[in-house]
């Protein structure tokens, strides 16, 4: 033959870029209700197909007809702004149709028990179901009662899987990879969804998590949470120490009534990632937040707008990931 | 599945002559002009689509971008397979706006996975002509697309199988015909 094709090195690594990474490519359940459950091949599987979705996002023509003729049904007990239009616009460039239902303006209000609306919404012939709910366990309830894929967008501070996806996401498009890294997440664990799908996330993966707030922020079950791979410190500064990568958790003001901590000037001197702070991580760490960011408590202004805030990257790798997990859900039904 | 090999349908030697054929007849149609390009449909669509450039590299004097489609979301049989397929990225090095592209795949059979392909690329832009080269023609067609470039029509029956190997992805360089049993 003519051509010259270099030897079989090149042959070989030409055969990796073909090979099949995912022999099984699918999730083992109807649902994703959290990251508890996933095993490291299936998070695995839904940020590789991410990859491809994010390709999507950046075309003129950001959508793909692969969920055409599909409803997807956003259903928000609690107010949301970002992760509710995040799954809106993860449907619509699956050219899936989308109902978005906010309490406020539900019959919840008029006394439907939250079964009716779900079994309404059924005889609606709705493909998949989005929940959010303060309540921990409100999305595994409705997911044994309906036959169709139910995707947990936070219940109580129980699970937030998409968050922690797409922060894993972020994270492996910068360094490369997961495993291995130091992670600190810094805040309000008590209340944090983010922070616990994140732990079990990053620790499956095989990242270290170290985790920092005031200790009447941290719950005491967090020494047990995963088996291996969390570090809980009432020093900031320790678990900031040579970080890859820094978390601020959203200081949520509206659940402080308890009084867990004397002001919110003293939480900000105390635990806000401040520049300052950062010295003690590593000098190419990225910082990421889940937003809403309440700039100078939880992260200092300069900070949150720093090269190192990767805050709007994980807004737009949201929905790639959101785009999978629909993909992979909605994909291979009957199978 | 199970199926039963039935015949060795083209020898690596084969697979070598009919891309050089087809090489010689898209040499042979398209003016060497800078909007020429080849795109490959995943998986093996990809390396023929490369040994074609290698190959008309040489007619041109030029070398010829490549691209890559993965055609997973415009399937229109997304809920009858299981397990859903692995999605990769497609990459089209260029805006494919005004270009000649010559689409590239192994074997044509239904033309459904040409249809996928071609919504998908104007989704990317809008060519100014496409295209179509494959290696193997089967026939039995279920939509009106047909070929520009074929390197082997096979003549088959439905239970049939045709599978093309190719040394990128398969180590070794054939085209086998297998029964369904």
């Amino acid at each position: 033959m003519t051509r010259d094709f270099e030897g079989e090195r090149r042959d070989l690594s030409a055969r990796a870029e073909f090979s099949t990474a995912h022999p099984r490519a699918r999730l083992k359940r109807k649902d994703l209700l959290g990251i508890r459950d996933l095993d490291p091949e299936e998070i695995r599987l839904i940020l590789d197909t991410a990859e491809a979705f994010k390709q999507v996002s950046e075309r003129e023509i950001k959508k793909v007809p692969t969920l055409r003729g599909r409803t997807v049904v956003n259903l928000f007990f609690e107010p949301s702004t970002r992760t509710r239009t995040s799954f809106e616009l993860a449907a619509k460039r699956l050219s899936a149709d989308t109902l978005n239902i906010a309490t406020t303006t539900s019959s919840l209000m008029k006394g439907e028990t939250l079964l009716d609306t779900v079994r309404t919404l059924q005889a609606m012939a709705v493909d998949a179901l989005v929940v959010r709910h303060s309540m921990a366990g409100v999305p595994h309830q409705l997911a044994r009662q309906l036959p169709i894929p139910v995707i947990n967008a936070g219940d109580g501070a129980h699970e937030h899987p998409t968050q922690a996806l797409l922060d894993a996401f972020t994270i492996r498009e910068r360094k490369g990879r997961i495993a291995g890294l130091k992670v600190a997440i810094i805040g309000d664990l008590l209340h944090s969804r983010v922070a616990r799908s994140n732990i079990y996330l990053l620790t499956k993966l095989g990242a270290s998590v170290w985790v920092s707030g005031p200790q009447t922020l941290v719950p005491p079950y967090y020494e047990q949470l995963v088996p291996d791979g969390l570090f809980v410190t009432p020093r900031i500064e320790e678990a900031l120490e040579g970080a890859d990568v820094v978390m601020a958790l959203r200081l949520q003001l509206e659940r402080q009534q308890e009084c867990f901590f004397p002001s919110l000037k003293e939480y900000a001197l105390r635990f806000g990632l401040t520049r300052e702070r950062l010295r003690w991580a590593k000098e190419e760490a990225i910082i990421l937040h889940p937003g809403p960011m309440n700039r100078g408590i939880e992260i200092a202004s300069d900070v949150a707008d720093g090269p190192q805030a990767l805050i709007l990257d994980q807004v737009a790798n949201g929905i790639a990931v959101r785009m999978a997990v629909l993909y992979l859900l909605m994909g291979g039904s009957s199978a | 599945m199970n199926a039963r090999e039935k015949a060795l349908v083209m020898t690596a030697e084969e697979i070598e002559q009919a891309l050089e054929r087809v090489a010689a007849e898209i040499a042979a149609s398209e003016p060497a002009t800078d909007k020429l390009m080849l795109v490959g449909i995943r998986t093996r669509g990809v390396p023929l689509a490369r040994r074609l450039a290698e190959i008309l590299k040489r007619r041109y004097g030029r070398d010829l971008p490549v691209g890559i489609l993965d055609i997973t979301f415009y399937r229109d049989d997304l809920s009858r397979i299981a397990p859903n397929p692995v999605v990769k990225t497609s990459e089209l090095p260029h805006d494919i706006t005004g270009r000649v592209i010559i689409l590239v795949d192994d074997v044509l059979y239904t033309g459904r996975t040409i249809r996928a392909a071609l919504d998908h690329l104007v989704d990317y832009g809008r060519p100014d002509r496409v295209r179509l080269a494959v290696l193997v023609d089967r026939g039995h067609r279920e939509l009106p697309i047909q070929a520009d470039y074929v390197g082997r029509a096979i003549p088959t029956e439905r239970n049939e199988i045709v599978k093309v190997m190719l040394r990128e992805v398969d180590g070794e360089d054939r085209v086998l015909l297998l029964e369904k049993e």
